[in-house]
């Protein structure tokens, strides 16, 4: 096994690119996400990382330019946040409809306006559909190991798609963890080297991106759709090899504390280490209080969500991003949509806290968990509530 | 193209709706985008070939009286070659098809 090195997050991820032997970095620095790129650009110049770094003019450019290396077969890494992330939107839809598996982490965090650089969600959900593998981050070891598992689901013949690493701006991206590194020979055993099976080579021209007619367009639609639904199980495969290989073992939706539980707490990326706390708390106090923590964000896992939720009468779920005008909290309204087909299901109750970098304190969640089994208790119709809002 | 773009179903396309075939695109019709078709007056023609530098399809080519003439498969009927026609052969009619 390898070490364990206290190290800032970013710092963490970006050596995780490192130990996956990238080939292309593209980039544009943005905060929260700015150290990543920025300790990327350190490790090649001073010759520490064999890669080309491109700095691009803008987020827009450096996807742009991420599309290009990864398709002529190198392993491409790029990082971004907020709204850098909005910037390169266009594109990701590309990356993903041209199946070209680039990595992407990006650091979580509020959209303007007002300006605000600290973390959210709303970036997270507002590229939900543009067709990348998603996954979320509770830690800054997960961070670590999902980079590195990124590349292999990416890359694996059978998927071929871009992948985004979500891990919350600040809570995650600068605190100072300690990380368990593998060992450079264990990682190159687990990630075997990236080849495109069409890539661009003048020996044997292909064209991609091209345009298709509305005779087509459907048809490459379906198979774009067809694919990522079949990737799920593929991830869960790598994920089960990264356990087997490094001891720590992930699931689309974690469990905490689930057994028998009546009420059921949902939480997304950082704050479940917060919710885990409340929940031990309301458990010492003969509360019957469990967590889901929703790791695999798309292709969404549907059958996990009906089994890990088994009994539960209410399912209270935390967004940190609002659907403006909509039903709610994006992750709420999905598994509210999830769980309709279910013929015994719970109540199910929205909150949306923690936007813009505003806390949720282990006493906000005993607040939630009450004020949801009320609310189910009264038959209330509400959608959702805002959680913490000053009136 | 072993088959034709209507008989493609999603499982014949390439990963990621690649194209490996070379000049596929001459399978694809775009003569009927076309609202306005060429029409020609050849007894004026001085065989400049201007129209066929000028055709951004690039569907003009020499018939077998050396005459130019666009391919009604591609041509899409925009009117530059009427429009910088220096004898006034082409000119531009209501396309009825």
């Amino acid at each position: 096994m390898g070490e364990r090195i206290g190290i800032e997050v970013s710092l963490a991820i970006a050596e995780a690119a490192k130990m996956a032997n990238v080939d292309v970095i593209a980039a544009y620095p943005i905060t929260p996400q700015t150290h990543i790129v920025e300790h990327l650009a350190e490790l090649v110049a001073s010759g520490e990382m064999d890669a080309e770094y491109i700095l691009a003019e803008s987020e827009h450019s450096a996807m742009s330019a991420c599309l290009g290396s990864s398709a002529v077969g190198a392993r491409t890494f790029t990082a971004t946040a907020g709204q850098g992330l909005e910037l390169m939107h266009e594109v990701l839809y590309v990356a993903s409809a041209m199946r070209l598996p680039v990595v992407m982490a990006v650091a979580n965090r509020a959209l303007s306006s007002p300006l605000n650089v600290w973390g959210d969600q709303s970036d997270l959900m507002a590229v939900r559909d543009t067709g990348w593998i998603q996954i979320i981050c509770e830690n800054g070891q997960e961070a670590f190991d999902h980079t590195l598992c990124a590349f292999r689901i990416a890359e694996d013949q059978r998927v071929l798609l871009p992948v985004m690493i979500h891990t919350d701006g600040f809570y995650l991206t600068h605190v100072v963890e300690p990380i368990e590194f593998p060992k450079q020979d264990e990682v190159d055993r687990f990630l075997p080297p990236y080849q495109y099976p069409l890539p661009l080579d003048p020996d044997k021209p292909v064209t991609m991106g091209a345009f298709a007619p509305p005779i087509l367009y459907s048809e490459a639609k379906k198979a774009q759709e067809v694919n990522i639904r079949a990737s799920k199980k593929i991830i869960l495969d790598h994920w089960a090899e990264f356990g087997k290989a490094f001891g720590r073992h992930y699931h689309p939706i974690e469990q905490y504390r689930t057994e028998g539980s009546k009420t059921l707490l949902m939480t997304l990326g950082s704050f479940g280490e917060t919710a885990m706390t409340a929940v031990d708390k309301m458990r010492n106090e003969g509360k019957d209080v469990g967590l889901l923590k929703l790791r695999l964000w798309r292709p969404f896992p549907f059958e996990e969500l009906r089994q890990a939720v088994g009994n539960a009468e209410v399912l209270i779920v935390v967004d940190r991003a609002l659907s403006f005008g909509g039903p709610g909290g994006p992750a709420y309204s999905e598994v509210r949509s999830a769980l309709y087909s279910k013929k015994k299901r719970p109540r199910i109750v929205g909150f949306i806290g923690g936007l813009g970098g505003r806390d949720i304190t282990v006493a906000e969640f005993e607040g939630m968990v009450k004020r949801g089994v009320e609310m189910v208790k009264a038959g209330s119709e509400q959608e959702f509530e805002m959680f913490g809002v000053r009136e | 193209m072993k088959k034709s773009e209507g008989e493609l179903t999603w499982k014949d396309l390439e990963i990621g709706a690649i194209v490996t075939e070379p000049g596929s695109t001459r399978e694809y019709r775009t003569g009927d985008w076309r609202s306005q078709v060429p029409r020609y007056d050849f007894t004026k023609c001085i065989k400049c070939g201007l129209c066929q530098l000028y055709c951004p399809e690039g569907c003009i080519r020499e018939n077998a009286e050396g005459y130019f003439q666009a391919n009604l498969f591609w041509c899409k009927g925009c009117g530059i070659c009427a429009k910088e026609c220096l004898t006034g052969v082409i000119y531009m009619a209501e396309e009825e098809e």
